[in-house]
Formats: structure tokens, sequence, C-alpha cells
């Protein structure tokens, strides 16, 4: 049995500001392009909220999974520009919650430290297999 | 000394790619209550951060801080202790024992004179030396002895910050808290019986990430985690405007999961993030499964009149009619809001 709704019949508290708190965000976005991140992790929802919020925003097009010190899932809402971001630790815990308005969440692009290092790796491999080659 | 290494070598040693790097950066802007946009200088200064020694001291308590540390979800207990900070002495968790816990505390102070930090929990009973030993040495000496060239004190539980449960009337044992007897350091509370695992964290992080401890209210308690009262944040603070209270906790008020005031609950005199951050990995905090906050974080809680009595009642002895303090209540209640708008207000603009 899920907990009692204290709003009754009535919205619930958090959910449309954070609505309109997104809309505004995806005016600068489209205006200005600047991203904004929404930390739901500091907000008090009240019980059910947060499935709420998550299911008007829905799933869009986009969801990815990433794993990096634990799973992370990633989806674009039905809102192009929205995304809804799940940080676990390495104890499947949540660690974050966010929503983000941008056009590509700043964590699925690949980093500079991450290509170089994959980069020093593929060259190690070349050179491992020409090595071979040469024996 | 052997220079430890920074957090970013250790995670690059661990094969944890620079997603994963951002990805706890984004963890611990959450935990600090800094806004997203910190994360970049956060992750700036983490990378270069070095472990911080930590020595853990545990006196009149009864470990429940502890447990709640262990199951601190972000950053785990584990990355907490082997990324994050060196915690070179807590007698509870450590496999040593004897004279060989008491050397290890030894050498972690030695090695990082004036650069480590001392937790405690656990009121330190000045009533009598022999109420409370480790390895034979007395708390209050254990304690002067090892905050000496520690760089600052952090109180973890209202036992160590405020005498607690020890220290509640009579006080057999003569108990004080750490501020009581360490003056020329800084001292961080971080009260709560237990306090939440992620306030513990968050403060130690705060440390490792900015070299510096948190802004402090007047009780010394992080003004992030402590700055507003339960009831400022609680979700059920509508049905305390419309005057909906719980009256018994098996009522229809108490199944609609009206306020909880009538009922004891502290909320609008605690300050504390219980309604925000909540407990066991964001599942809940008291007042949402239906029990009125305590006001565990608040001083001298366990006197301060009965958990089951309105504030106003339990303020006054409960010598007044439950009806009248229900009025009462609710005026004090408004005007606990109104303080505490004030004091955020003014926090605000101090900050």
């Amino acid at each position: 049995m899920s907990a009692p709704n204290p709003f009754g019949e009535s919205p619930r508290g958090n959910v449309e500001p954070i609505l309109n708190e997104v809309m505004h965000a995806l005016d600068r976005l489209l205006d200005d392009g600047e991203a904004t991140v929404i930390d739901l992790g500091r907000l008090p929802f009240g019980p059910g909220e947060i499935e709420e919020l998550e299911g008007q925003l829905g799933t869009g097009e986009i969801k990815a999974r990433l794993d990096a010190l634990g799973a992370s899932r990633i989806r674009e809402t039905i809102y192009p520009g929205v995304w809804w971001l799940d940080h676990y630790n390495t104890a499947g815990e949540l660690a974050g919650r966010y929503i983000e308005i941008t056009r590509v969440p700043d964590i699925l692009t690949s980093q500079e430290a991450d290509i170089a290092a994959g980069r020093a790796r593929l060259h190690e491999l070349i050179s491992r297999s020409e090595e071979t080659a040469l024996q | 000394m052997k220079q430890k290494p920074t957090l970013g070598e250790v995670l690059q040693a661990k094969g944890v790619s620079r997603r994963g790097f951002l990805k706890y950066c984004a963890a611990t802007a959450s935990l600090l209550a800094l806004p997203p946009a910190m994360v970049p200088r956060i992750a700036q200064a983490l990378e270069a951060a070095r472990r911080p020694s930590v020595i853990w001291l545990s006196f009149q308590e009864c470990t429940g801080c502890t447990e709640s540390l262990t199951r601190s979800s972000s950053p785990t207990l584990e990355g907490l202790i082997f990324d994050s900070i060196s915690l070179d002495y807590h007698h509870t968790l450590q496999a040593a024992s004897g004279e060989a816990a008491e050397a290890a505390r030894h050498a972690a102070m030695e090695e990082n004179r004036g650069n480590y930090l001392v937790l405690v929990d656990g009121s330190i009973p000045l009533g009598n030396p022999g109420f409370s030993t480790i390895a034979g040495i007395s708390n209050v000496d254990m304690l002067t002895e090892t905050v000496a060239d520690a760089a600052a004190v952090v109180a973890i539980g209202s036992c160590a910050a405020f005498g607690g449960i020890p220290g509640a009337n009579p006080n057999p044992t003569g108990a004080v808290s750490v501020s009581d007897l360490v003056t020329d350091k800084p001292v961080v509370n971080v009260p709560g019986c237990p306090p939440i695992p992620t306030v513990i964290t968050a403060v130690l992080t705060q440390f490792l990430t900015f070299g510096q401890l948190p802004d402090l209210d007047h009780y010394g308690r992080p003004r992030a985690f402590y700055g507003q009262t339960i009831h400022d944040r609680c979700y059920r603070r509508p049905f305390y405007e419309q005057g909906r209270f719980a009256e018994t906790f098996d009522d229809e008020g108490a199944r609609k999961g009206w306020c909880l005031y009538k009922l004891g609950c502290k909320g609008p005199i605690t300050y504390n993030a219980c309604a925000t951050v909540k407990w066991n990995q964001g599942t809940s905090f008291p007042i949402e499964s239906g029990h009125p906050c305590l006001g565990c974080s608040e001083p001298d809680f366990w006197d301060d009149g009965g958990f089951y009595r309105p504030v106003s009642t339990a303020r006054i002895g409960g010598g007044a009619a439950f009806g009248t303090a229900v009025a009462a209540g609710a005026a004090i209640g408004v005007a606990a809001a109104a303080m505490s708008r004030r004091r955020q207000q003014k926090t605000i603009k101090e900050g």
C-alpha cells in the first residue's frame, strides 16, 4: 500500500514548480544555449512525488547506461533536451538524481583524459602486434 | 614522511575513468549542498587532494554513530576509507587492539602533526576518570593528548556535541561535550542520535575537497545541513497550516498523513536535514514513517519535557491542558517558523 498523499485531491507540492523550472530552463537553452542542472536530491519530496515527476516527464527516444564507479541510468524524457539521470554507487545505492536541461549531458560525451588514455592503450596494442609480426 | 597520494592518483591507479570521477564529483556537490555548477571546481580540487589522516575516538557512546557511518551511501564507506581518508585509528573498526592500536594512534599523530582530523563520538565523563577508559587511559586524557596537534575536531553525534544521553539529568558521570573541553581548535558539531550518515561524510568531504571546514551556526553545526528546521522542509507542513493534526497514532489523521504536531513532533524547533537528505539511502525519515521528530539534534533533547507532548506543553513542564496546548502550539509553531525564516534570511545575507 502506498503512503498517503498529504495533499489529498490537490496537486502535489513539488511536481508543478519543478516542471515550471524545467520549462524556464528550456527557454534559456533555446535562447542562450545555457544548460541547467536540477539536483533532485536536495528537495523535500513527499511519498510518491518523485515517481509522479518521473511519470510526468516520461521516457523519450534515448536511453543510456553508464558503468563507471557504479551504474548510471540516463534517458532523455519525452521533452527533447530534458534528461533524467540516476547515478548509483558501487554498492548499487542511489548516489545522485538530477534533471539536466541540455543537448547532451556532459557525462555522456567522451572525456579528454579518457580519450588520451585510450589512445595510449591502442598505441601499445599496435606496437605489440608489430613486434609479434617481426618475430 | 612519505607523501600520501592524491585522490586523483588513487583513482587513476584503480582504473577509474574520467566519467566515473565526474560522477563522484557530482555526488560530492550534491552531498555538500553545492550547486551542480561547482562540479568542475570540485573535480579540480579533489584531483589534487591528499588523503587526510583521521583519528576516531569513541567515548561514552552506544556505537550508533559508527553504525550510522558504516551505512553511509555516497560515497560508500569503503570508498571513504580507502580513497578519501586514511582512517588510522578507530578502536571498533580496526583490527589492532591494545598497545598496537595505541601505537597506531601515536604514529598517525606524529606523521601528520598539525594536519590530521580527530573525530569523536560520545561524551567525556569528568565525574571520575575511571567511568570510561580505553587502554587504561581516561577519555579526557586521550582527548587532550590527541587533539593537541590536530587540524580540527569533529564531534559526531549529540553525545559528543552536547553531552547527549550520558549528560541527561541527573548526569551521573559528569558528562561534557567535546567543545566544553576543546577550546583552542576548530570544533564542528554534527549532532543527531545518530547523525545522518551523509552529513558525517559531507563534513569530511568538505575538508578533503577545499581544505577547510564548513560554515557553522551558533551551535557549531554545518549550516548546509542544520540551517533549516525539519518543519520548514516537512512535506506534511501544509496540514499544519490547515490545522489538520493526527490526534493519536491510529486515528484518521494519522492514516491520512496529517501533521504530527499534537503527537509531540519537535520538527518546529529542530534544525536538521532529515526531511531532505532522509535516511536509509534516501528512503524516508521518521515523520514520513508516521512518527514525530524527537528533536535529537538539539541540545538536551532527552530532558526537553517528553517525546510525545506537543512542543508547547513539553516546554512548560506538561502542566497545560491539552486543548490549550494545541492552540498555543500552533502559535509557537508559526512563531518558530517565522524565527527560522528570519534566521535563514540572516544566514543568506551573511553568506
